[in-house]
């Protein structure tokens, strides 16, 4: 019996309305409740000032391995996670090759228990090789532990394919993610078309480029009946047609990047890759668009997108380095800046796109802390000043459109299955 | 000039350069002409420093203008090309650029087709660097050139109506004249297919023409940029032909034209097409002057960000 004893903090749970200040107890890496007698705890964690909140979990991100290991392992990636408070995440299956069978899927799982950081779910691919032809063995990807299926990085141009991957994944009770972009009107693209691109002569991607995919997605949603996940919602536009089809009572739903709610297309103008990622950093209407969609739960889960490269990929000309920003280590500040310094969201209104909400969207048993769950659980400071210095990261890559920004908050410790993983004073050394 | 009044490092584009310093360079290509029409053959401004030519991209008349330039400042300079040397095998860009900085080059004068290049290499390396052409983002010594090339023939351009006929979407000629022109007070008109001048350029104080024959009239200076060929093919206009027929500059055009516009053309032209050959080589054209013109830009550009003085 290992007793762990979380006193004193302010236990925000949206997955059961609880926010108050209250003691935790995990007993044997579960939780054992709140509030409750404890006798000769094992470990205490004074927690005053700080929020005690189930895990968070991150339901895109990628991890690179196997193929990439340059960007990023299972294990650094983990070790990233932690560190910015993330318990549990899905990472997606644009590996090297790519993640589009059982047994491939289980290797995600191997490599997570030898790094032992935090919990990894794999996202196994919608087509065969990822290469949009024809379906991978999704039913074999599930029995392997694959949460989703998605084809991200690369969008599933084929409208039949498509269809039949709605279809098929309703079978297997899973969604399909959807990385809405319309090839032909991205060719040669950097960023985002508007006002920058042409100032700046880079080629433009147009916000219909993901709209129309959107738009389409939608309506395949709607013939299938099949639970469609909108990846990196960017646009104005795609906030408008998710919150529409909703009302309309089709299953869709859609997350938001916190570099896509904080940043704009305008970071273009230094020419540093660090600002490059699909989609792209949008104009400020649309990041209105994005808050407002967070505010009124059109946008119900906030991921990073995580997606390390190697300094010697990234340090490039705008269009010859890899599209992708890392975002595991900032989630919590940023989130803080764009979201609750202005009060957009409340503490648990944050949390629970944090938590619950990506919890349910994947199935899985996290982002809770009822009683005899696993004990996940991210103890945030949320005053904490820091500068974000990539070189301190524990991810391998350094590509962080947050580099030299100072900014206030992040995790504290992170538990996972009771394990304290993380713990803030281990950096500050 | 007794005195380097500049306080650049570098030369990346025009858009963030002032009226003042856009002076200071005209003064100064200014004497520079004046002295190489009274026999003066060499500066010694640059006498010692090494001057680095890299172009990552082809380039023969902003090449040779600015080797000919830094030989008539007596630098030493070093020649760089992008192709068959070390990008094939794999080094970056930066890699290549410190390389090159190592041997002891002071100013770097770089081409490179992404727009964005010349601002990564200030960043990386000591070297002042100017941006001989940054993909369709900025090439500040063509647009200073035609500016200045304007300038002496109409003494100011305050007030001026300065058209850019061509491609504008791919044209870092363009953008550096948009923001050179709009520094010195002139209006600036662009014209051409819808497919490569963008209405969002009005968000810019520009104005967008799509009928050459309507802003004809009332322009004091017609800069005819390229149309590559390749455009075409990129499905962006129907034909060559329908293009010089709707925006080609010819004599019956030229008709409708004020009597003192001048036709600039940033080269290499496409005789027939832009521009019909009597126009190119009539009494408006200052074509040839350009050129003159850009070799002096050049050395003055040089000299200031050398920090010495002529």
């Amino acid at each position: 019996m290992s007793k762990l004893l979380i006193q004193g903090g302010r236990i925000i749970d949206p997955s059961q309305q609880i926010n108050r200040v209250a003691d935790l107890v995990l007993c044997d890496g579960k939780v054992e409740g709140i509030d409750i007698p404890v006798s000769e705890p094992d470990t205490i964690v004074d927690a005053k000032g700080k929020i005690v909140c189930p895990g968070l979990v991150d339901m895109h991100v990628h991890l690179r391995e196997p193929g990439r290991e340059e960007d990023e392992t299972i294990a650094t990636g983990t070790a990233a996670a932690v560190a910015g408070g993330v318990t549990s995440m899905a990472c997606m299956p644009n590996t090297e090759p790519a993640l589009d069978n059982q047994a491939a899927a289980e290797f995600i799982y191997l490599q997570a228990a030898r790094a032992a950081k935090a919990n990894v779910y794999p996202i196994g691919t919608v087509s065969k090789g990822r290469s949009g032809q024809e379906l991978a063995e999704m039913g074999g990807l599930v029995e392997g532990g694959a949460v989703a299926f998605s084809d991200d990085g690369d969008p599933v141009s084929n409208s039949q394919l498509m269809r039949r991957a709605l279809e098929y994944a309703l079978m297997l009770d899973k969604a399909v993610f959807s990385h809405c972009e319309i090839k032909e009107l991205t060719v040669g693209g950097v960023m985002h078309e508007g006002d920058v691109s042409l100032k700046l002569g880079l080629p433009g991607l147009p916000a219909v480029a993901e709209e129309i995919m959107v738009n389409r997605d939608i309506a395949l949603a709607e013939l299938t009946g099949g639970r469609l996940h909108i990846l990196h919602a960017s646009t104005a536009g795609t906030v408008d047609l998710v919150r529409n089809a909703r009302r309309r009572g089709i299953s869709v739903t859609t997350e938001a990047m916190p570099h896509n709610f904080i940043l704009t297309d305008e970071c273009l103008e230094r020419f540093d890759s660090d600002f490059i990622m699909y989609p792209p950093l949008r104009a400020a209407s649309d990041v209105e668009a994005i808050i407002e969609g967070l505010v009124d739960g059109t946008i119900e889960v906030i991921a990073t997108d995580h997606a390390p490269h190697a300094v010697e990929k990234k340090m490039k000309e705008l269009d010859h380095a890899p599209f992708g920003v890392m975002g595991l280590e900032t989630l919590i500040p940023i989130c803080i800046r764009a979201l609750i310094e202005p009060g957009h969201l409340s503490w648990p209104a944050l949390i629970e796109k944090l938590t619950i909400n990506p919890s349910k969207l994947l199935g899985i048993n996290k982002g809770t802390l009822q009683n005899g769950v696993d004990g996940d659980v991210t103890i945030i400071d949320p005053d904490v000043p820091w500068t974000v210095d990539p070189k301190k990261f524990h991810s391998k890559s350094r590509n962080s459109p947050f580099k030299g920004w100072e900014v206030s908050g992040r995790a504290y410790m992170t538990i996972v299955g009771g394990e304290t993983k993380y713990r803030l004073s281990d950096m500050q050394d | 000039m007794s005195e380097n009044t500049w306080t650049q490092k570098h030369l990346l584009g025009l858009e963030h350069l002032d009226r003042d310093q856009i002076l200071i360079i005209f003064s100064l290509a200014k004497q520079i002409k004046q002295r190489m029409a009274d026999g003066v053959k060499k500066f010694d401004a640059l006498d010692g420093i090494c001057v680095g030519n890299l172009f990552f991209e082809a380039s023969t008349r902003t090449r040779t203008s600015f080797s000919l330039a830094a030989k008539r400042l007596r630098a030493d300079i070093v020649d760089f090309s992008g192709s068959g040397s070390s990008l094939v095998k794999g080094e970056t860009f930066i890699d290549t650029a410190r390389n090159i900085e190592a041997m002891g080059v002071e100013i770097v004068v770089v081409r490179h087709a992404t727009p964005g290049a010349a601002h990564l290499l200030a960043e990386n390396i000591e070297a002042s660097v100017i941006n001989a052409g940054d993909g369709a983002h900025e090439h500040p010594t063509q647009g200073l050139l035609d500016l200045f090339t304007i300038w002496e023939r109409k003494d100011s351009l305050e007030g001026l109506t300065v058209a850019l006929i061509g491609d504008i979407a791919h044209s870092r000629v363009a953008r550096s004249n948009i923001w050179g022109l709009r520094t010195l007070g002139a209006h600036v008109v662009i014209c051409g297919p819808t497919t490569l001048v963008s209405r969002r350029w009005q968000d810019f104080g520009v104005e967008v023409c799509h009928d050459l024959d309507t802003i004809l009239p009332r322009c004091d200076v017609l800069n005819l940029l390229r149309i590559q060929f390749e455009r075409q093919r990129t499905g962006l206009f129907p034909s060559i032909h329908e293009y010089a027929h709707l925006f080609g500059v010819n004599r019956e055009r030229m008709e409708c034209a004020k009597d003192n516009v001048l036709i600039l053309a940033p080269g290499p032209i496409n005789r027939g097409v832009e521009v019909t050959p009597d126009v190119a080589d009539g009494s408006h054209s200052v074509i040839l002057d350009q050129v003159t013109n850009g070799l002096a830009i050049r050395m003055a550009v040089l000299t200031l960000v050398s920090g010495r003085c002529l």
